[in-house]
């Protein structure tokens, strides 16, 4: 996936010396997203909305601690830490691939609908009668796919109109159609309600690793169906005609697109509900890093997105303690603001 | 960083034949070209004109298997184009299209990069022969000093420049570009006029697409006259540009002149006449 790493010794086989600038632009950007995720990964170890804080959890992770805080450590924050960085993995990717097929910096998952897509069909297929617990990733997916369809027919992501905003608005109309489908739903069905409102909103805890491994697979496909697509996903944001002339089909580039967001955003969902904004921030903060290349900015985000699921799901222990806000809120706190920004931002960054 | 210069040549280009057999092209049910039979020379450059709207940019798309013909065939060597593979194909025909857009913050470097994807698949991935070509396609375009500053900071002639080196380093025997003068000043239309000179003195077959009609002479080797899809004239630009083709091709009545320094034809409008 990196090619940015072959630099030849100087005077055989190489002549450029191939982009210094280049290299050290993306192992820069590595540095930082890995430093960022080691100590987001730290921080959701050692923090918590209950007694367990930093002093009493630290020892556990030297291999001492008491009791409650080895139970809560271990049993409670690390499941919960991996579940919160399989799903920063996913949407970290599914944003960035998303905004390159769309060639729009405003495409975001939560934003297009596509979340919204995959929760609906999770509350819809419950409220018919199946069991939350026993419901596979697969609802998620297939209603994170047609909600992927739904706004890029609305919007003609293809079409002559390139305007960000335009495909926005239509992914908000979608999103708000769907939210109001799921509310009427949930408050038909009472019990429906009850397994899956705190879902709905998003939420990493409380997951074990049992989640994991039915979502694990799905996630790991779409990361995978990604990584495949870069190369000629990247060649789109020269424009259709470039990349066609340099052998790549943009059509099935696109399909591509489409197939490992919905498995990235409906395994995500299902794993942990709809968390909206992390697609947006995550390739923003990528791309500031290594520029605009596709395959660089996956694979920083591959980094700053599980960094930036658990600083706000740190956040969501921390900020209303002994209590927690659901992890979906503070990520719209978060991410609303860098949304504005982006829009008014002197110049749309074109994709 | 690029001093030291490895010896790199340029691997020989092999001379490709492109043409057009009895092509159709379109877009949805509407003919844009119609029974086109072309032959472009090999290792020349070649100018298409026309008026706007007479199918000139299509079927540069068509040679280059960007879009598909309605009937008929490009050939490349004989070969039917539609039964190469895109990648194989774009390994023999380069394109830079009109009004290409490239992302903010894109450098010159990551650009001409680009070119090298159809060299490229999932098992092979970026390669010393890559990169060097990557510096050959910068070499010769004159664009070393500029490598990593991105494209947004450049003047429009080198913005250009660096898009025909995205094609160079594609390293393809046919390289064709749409419009590549236009909206460039006289000292960046030559710039990038130098360059489409340089490469098919390296024995690359060119193809241009220019709206300019005494550009189209001074520059180009062969000149494939389009109307309304068919082509009026074809030969060396001395030969067929006449008082009487420019009012075919634009409805204008013209003084064609010599230019003192090359000797090709000079249009010099007169006044527009009733078409018909």
């Amino acid at each position: 996936m990196d090619d940015r790493l072959v630099v030849g010794a100087p005077g055989r086989g190489d002549p450029a010396g191939d982009a210094p600038a280049a290299a050290s632009r993306l192992s820069r950007g590595l540095l930082w997203g890995g430093a960022a995720l080691a100590l987001t990964v730290l921080a959701s170890l050692l923090f918590g909305a209950g007694e367990v804080g930093p002093g009493r959890a630290l020892p556990v992770l030297l291999g001492a601690g008491d009791d409650d805080a080895s139970f809560a450590v271990l049993q409670l924050r690390l499941p919960r830490t991996v579940v919160a960085v399989a799903v920063g993995v996913a949407l970290g990717v599914a944003g960035a691939v998303l905004q390159t097929a769309a060639r729009n910096p405003l495409a975001e998952p939560g934003l297009l609908g596509v979340s919204a897509g995959a929760s609906f069909a999770v509350v819809l297929v419950i409220a018919s009668g199946a069991s939350a617990a026993a419901l596979g990733p697969w609802v998620a997916v297939l209603g994170a796919g047609a909600g992927c369809l739904l706004a890029v027919g609305a919007a003609r992501l293809r079409g002559t109109g390139d305007d960000p905003v335009r495909l926005v608005l239509a992914g908000a109309a979608l999103s708000s159609l769907l939210h109001a489908a799921t509310s009427v739903v949930l408050l038909l069905d009472q019990r429906t309600s009850d397994e899956v409102r705190f879902w709905t909103v998003g939420s990493v805890a409380g997951r074990d690793l049992g989640t994991l491994s039915q979502v694990g697979p799905v996630l790991g496909a779409g990361v995978l169906i990604a990584l495949l697509a870069a190369r000629p996903l990247s060649a789109l944001a020269l424009g259709d005609d470039v990349a066609r002339g340099l052998g790549h089909r943009p059509a099935r580039a696109r399909g591509l697109a489409m197939a490992a967001v919905a498995l990235l955003v409906g395994g995500a969902v299902a794993a942990a509900g709809p968390v909206a904004f992390v697609g947006l921030v995550v390739p923003f903060l990528a791309r500031a890093l290594v520029g605009p290349d596709l395959r660089r900015v996956l694979a920083v985000s591959v980094l700053l997105g599980p960094a930036v699921v658990l600083v706000a799901d740190v956040a969501s222990r921390l900020l209303v303690r002994p209590y927690e806000m659901p992890l979906g809120v503070v990520t719209a706190l978060v991410g609303a603001p860098v949304l504005v920004a982006v829009v008014r931002s002197t110049r749309m960054p074109s994709l | 960083m690029s001093t030291v210069e490895a010896p790199s040549a340029e691997p020989a280009v092999e001379v490709a034949d492109l043409a057009t057999e009895r092509l159709d092209l379109g877009y949805d049910g509407t003919r844009v070209v119609h029974a086109l039979d072309l032959r472009l020379p090999p290792g020349r450059v070649t100018a298409i004109v026309g008026p706007n709207g007479c199918g000139k940019s299509t079927l540069l798309g068509a040679l280059a298997r960007v879009h598909g013909p309605q009937g008929g065939a490009v050939l490349l060597d004989g070969r039917d184009l539609a039964t190469l593979r895109p990648r194989d194909a774009a390994r023999r025909i380069g394109l830079l299209p009109q009004q290409a857009e490239a992302p903010d913050g894109l450098t010159v470097r990551d650009l001409v990069r680009y070119g090298r994807h159809p060299h490229q698949g999932l098992l092979r991935q970026w390669s010393p022969g890559d990169a060097a070509a990557v510096h050959r396609a910068l070499a010769a375009a004159d664009l070393l000093d500029l490598a990593d500053r991105p494209l947004d900071t450049l003047s429009g002639g080198q913005r250009q420049r660096a898009w025909i080196a995205m094609v160079v380093a594609q390293e393809t025997a046919v390289v064709l570009l749409d419009e590549p003068t236009s909206a460039l000043d006289l000292g960046h239309q030559l710039e990038v006029l130098d360059l489409v000179h340089d490469l098919a003195a390296r024995g690359r077959t060119v193809v241009l697409v220019l709206h300019d009609l005494s550009t189209a002479c001074r520059h180009a080797d062969h000149l494939v006259a389009m109307r309304a899809g068919r082509v009026v004239a074809e030969g060396p630009p001395a030969d067929v540009v006449t008082p009487a083709l420019v009012r075919e091709l634009y409805g204008v009545e013209a003084q064609v002149l010599r230019d003192p320094t090359s000797g090709t034809p000079v249009v010099c409008p007169v006044r527009r006449v009733r078409e018909g």
